[in-house]
């Protein structure tokens, strides 16, 4: 073994080093940081993109350089030295994984708890009253329970899991709560306080945001890519979502979790406006939502091409729109599973 | 040259030295028959077979994802393929071809004649080709659809045919792993010659003890949650039911409970592999022996509490999170002592950098890289944003095709003289490698970029902004199908045209090497005696081995030809 002293390997050590920070901040991988959580997770990534570059060139340029420098010549048939290991360099690269891969982990500790991971509120949380039915999958298997005879189960979990409030804000109610609900192949957003519901989300900038997630017939997963923030929706357990939004603009939402044949059209968009812009659409959908009766059948029918039309481009999603089985009926079937639609559709 | 002793008067049986003693006929391959090297064979080019097919889904799931709308099989077909893909690369390719290996060598490699329960190694076997079956029928009848995790509720409502053959399937071929394991622990404590202690076992053997323990551990608590999935299917029960006021979280907890070891079990018989592979062809002894032994149980200790990693962002709250973040990141260090140590093994040999060190030398090349993933995906915040995208995928065929497929194919070049009498071509060899180098790497670099910019896995349909990486990703596919082409021809031809190999073309110390290639039915003739460590390159050819049996016969060094 070539004990690291020589200053080959101090140049290169060097170079390695100077090459993995470069690396590190300039990656460019990482799309749009559009919530305070996303700039958390972008420094932890990049910090672990910089030491995992580092360690890829040492190893790969050890194989490399190994390759060249110790071939055997094609008439020597004698074996290498014998050396059959070095307890020290053996401790050293026991010793420096350990101590990296513990500041990642203290690092990373300390980033979901910026984040909210560990607010209390969100581990005592909202009893979910989700009820659950299956949808849309084959009739003869799995019984279905008719969501008028619901109720809240036994098991229920009275705990909802995901990410709560930022520390600085723990204890105090969000400036904005939405529930979100999953199911074969759309999101559906119902506003509480204003009482209306979408197929999109809308949000105002930096304010603080919490998402009451539910899944009314399979597991999905709510992501929210350009916010680093994910968190499966699972019947019959609520969980959340507490985030602030920073960046004026609308991104993807995407369901990361397999939920059927069409889980890869299961998309929509969430869009943060400046205050103003946010009390507008607000009025507007509270002016259009608190329409006569009669015409509320045909705002359901509205609400659900807007889940299934074109979103970004129109290749993305057209030529499913009618094949992805989100029917009135399907809609009909959610009567009960957020306050607010069910209101909405017994009005 | 040899580091046993044939006591040749001590022979069983007159004509034991003609060469042709023992010799397999080609139709005992196709039998119910105890020798663990025929076993061995068959569970290799079963897998294989499987291989194959597991390829062809892969390059059908990537034919369609080379255009971002659903255009080349209905969106409910390519879920199936998916699952079939998933499922045959693992349980009916990885971990038997895993399997296959420690069959044929293990009593190779400490001196006995077969294996401790024959009978039972060759049951453990003959349950695979009905097990793979059953799973290749659900083309015609109905396809599981549910991913090879199968999560309920979906699985529940996702057919009851599909899901009910995929349950079955598993069911067999989780029972004849648990067989095989047995085997291997019990051979390995019990049937070692008298001159080899533990520690001078070929670090394989420490391998496979560590995966066989994975298995007798985790692979009884998957066939429970899949019972009780199949009382929900079938029986209206609900335990994960949530319409019945069951709850899926816990099939995840159970499912994992299982499936995170089974990814050791499926990479830790390759870390053996290629333990014994980098050595030989360095003609340098392994570096640091016990850390790569003992890693390999930590590894399975470790491997078997970590879990819910894959649940970050399922029902699990943070304090369980936490834990499990913590607990994986662990196990960076030890699979860290493993590749550090191979790295030091070849630094400073002699290598030979023929098909078997080449993937070899590859195996480490790539398996650090889903090594460097896997920290990242342990750490918590990081994984909540990349859970269930490309960036997974990635990851999981770095370490599962750049770890345990460039694993086999080393182990394969490696023994191939050992288990034909032949060698295998070189040229077509490399030619194979670095096909499978540059489609490896172009079929799934890309995906790491597509799933931090936002692409979810598991899907037949995708946001056209991921066009172009997608089709980077399926060039490389069809890239890594042709790869196959000059490994199979060479395999075929080889065997009848391959040129004859002699006992010991790598001039390798390990014990299996010290018999006739293939060798006889019953291994070695009387008991071999361990003359040198099994990674003894470099000492003097006449010089005193620290630790081992005394012999007056010198015992040498692979140094001198045959
Ligand atoms: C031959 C080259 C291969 C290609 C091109 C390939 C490609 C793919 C693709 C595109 C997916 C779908 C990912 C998704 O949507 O989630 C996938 C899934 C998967 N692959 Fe491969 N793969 C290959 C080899 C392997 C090998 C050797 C293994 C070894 C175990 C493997 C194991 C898996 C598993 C476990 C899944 C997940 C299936 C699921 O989500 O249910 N693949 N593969
Ligand atoms: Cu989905
Ligand atoms: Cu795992």
């Amino acid at each position: 073994m070539n004990i690291p002293t020589s200053i080959a390997t101090m140049l290169a050590g060097i170079l390695i080093t100077l090459l993995s920070l470069w690396y590190g901040q300039n990656h460019g991988l990482m799309p749009i940081a559009a919530s305070d959580e996303a700039t958390l997770v972008d420094g932890l990534f990049n910090t672990m993109m910089t030491v995992g570059f580092g360690l890829f060139l040492l190893v790969e340029g050890t194989i490399l350089i190994a390759v060249i420098k110790f071939r055997r010549k094609p008439d020597d048939e004698t074996d290498g030295p014998h050396i059959e290991g070095n307890i020290p360099l053996e401790i050293v690269w026991t010793a420096i994984p350990a101590v990296i891969v513990l500041m990642i982990s203290v690092y990373s500790f300390d980033v979901y708890g910026q984040m909210g991971g560990f607010d209390p509120e969100a581990a005592e949380g909202m009893p979910g009253v989700t009820q659950v039915a299956m949808l849309g999958g084959d009739e003869m298997s799995a019984p279905l329970i008719d969501p008028s005879q619901a109720h809240p189960k036994p098991h229920h979990h009275m705990m909802a899991v995901g990410v709560g409030a930022s520390p600085d804000r723990a204890g105090q109610p969000p400036d904005l709560t939405v529930d979100v609900m999953g199911l074969q192949y759309a999101w559906i957003f119902s506003y509480p306080e204003s009482g209306i519901v979408s197929g999109e989300l809308h949000v105002p900038q930096g304010k603080d945001v919490r998402l009451n997630i539910k899944a009314q017939d399979v597991l999905h997963a709510f992501w929210l890519p350009e916010f680093r923030l994910k968190q499966d929706a699972i019947p019959g357990e609520d969980t959340e979502i507490r985030f602030t939004p920073r960046r004026v603009g609308d991104y993807p939402i995407v369901c990361a979790e397999l939920c059927g044949a069409y889980h890869g059209s299961m998309v929509s968009r969430i869009f943060v406006h400046s205050e103003e812009e946010y009390d507008a659409w607000l009025g507007q959908q509270v002016a259009m939502q608190s329409a006569s009766p009669d015409t509320l059948a045909q705002r359901l029918d509205e609400q659900i091409l807007a889940l299934t039309t074109p979103l970004s481009d129109e290749e993305f999603l057209a030529p499913y729109a009618h094949e992805v089985g989100l029917t009135a009926a399907s809609l009909e079937s959610l009567k009960g599973a957020t306050p607010v639609l069910n209101e909405l559709l017994s009005s | 040259m040899t580091q046993t002793d044939f006591p040749t008067t001590a022979s069983p049986d007159g004509g034991a030295h003609s060469g042709h003693h023992g010799e397999r006929k080609f139709r005992d391959y196709f039998t119910f028959n105890p020798d663990h090297k025929v076993i061995g064979l068959q569970y290799l080019v079963t897998s294989f077979v499987f291989y194959i097919l597991g390829g062809v889904l892969a390059t059908a799931i990537r034919t369609e994802l080379a255009t971002p709308a659903s255009d080349f099989v209905s969106p409910d077909t390519y879920n199936g393929l998916l699952t079939l893909h998933g499922t045959i690369m693992i349980f009916l390719w990885i971990v038997p071809a895993g399997a296959g290996l420690a069959n044929y060598l293990i009593p190779l490699m400490i001196g006995a004649k077969d294996m401790a329960f024959p009978k039972l190694n060759a049951l453990a076997f003959w349950m695979i080709p009905p097990g793979g079956l059953m799973l290749i029928a659900s083309f015609f009848l109905e396809t599981p659809k549910a991913g090879w995790t199968s999560y309920p509720p979906l699985s529940l409502v996702s057919g009851q045919v599909g899901e009910g053959i995929w349950i079955m399937s598993i069911l067999v071929l989780g029972t004849s792993s648990i067989l095989g394991a047995i085997n291997f622990v019990v051979t390995i404590l019990k049937m070692r010659i008298p001159t080899m202690p533990m520690n001078k076992m070929p670090l394989f053997c420490w391998a496979m003890l560590a995966t066989a323990a994975l298995i007798l551990v985790g692979t009884p608590v998957l066939a429970g949650a899949l019972i009780l999935l199949a009382f929900d299917l079938f029986a209206g029960t609900a335990f994960f039911n949530p319409s019945g006021g069951g709850n899926p979280v816990v099939y995840q907890h159970m499912f994992w409970f299982y499936s995170h070891p089974a990814v050791y079990i499926m990479v830790l018989p390759l870390f053996g592999t290629i333990s014994e592979v980098l050595p030989v062809h360095a003609r340098k002894p392994i570096f640091g022996y016990q850390a790569i032994a003992y890693s390999s149980l930590a590894i399975s200790f470790l491997g078997l509490i970590v879990w819910a990693h894959h649940m970050f962002t399922s029902g699990t709250p943070a304090w369980l999170r936490m834990f499990f973040m913590i607990a994986t990141m662990v196990i960076a260090v030890p699979t860290g002592i493993k590749i550090f140590g191979w790295l030091a093994t070849v630094w400073g040999g002699k290598i030979s950098l023929n098909s078997a060190m080449l993937f070899g030398l590859g195996f480490i090349a790539v398996f650090v890289i889903g090594g460097i993933s896997g920290v990242m995906l342990a750490s918590v915040p990081f994984d909540i944003h990349v859970h269930d995208t490309y960036f997974v995928v990635a990851h999981m065929h770095y370490v599962l095709f750049g770890g345990s497929v460039f694993g086999i194919y080393a182990g394969i070049y490696h023994w191939y003289p050992k288990m034909t009498g032949r060698m295998m071509n070189e040229p077509l060899g490399r030619i194979h490698f670095v096909l499978t180098f540059i489609g490896m790497n172009l079929t799934f670099l890309p995906m790491h970029e597509l799933g931090l910019l936002g692409m979810n896995r598991r899907v037949a349909m995708y946001d056209p902004r991921f066009a172009d990486l997608n089709v980077l990703c399926t060039a490389g596919s069809y890239l890594l199908a042709i790869s196959t082409l000059p490994f199979l021809f060479n395999a075929i031809w080889s065997v009848f045209k391959g040129k004859p190999a002699g006992d010991n073309p790598w001039r390798a110390l390990t014990m299996e090497w010290q018999t006739t290639s293939p060798p006889a039915i019953e291994n070695f003739e009387g008991v071999p005696v361990l003359k040198t460590g099994p990674y003894d390159y470099g000492l003097e050819r006449n010089g005193s081995q620290p630790g081992l049996a005394s012999s007056d016969t010198p015992a040498l060094s692979g140094g001198s030809p045959t």
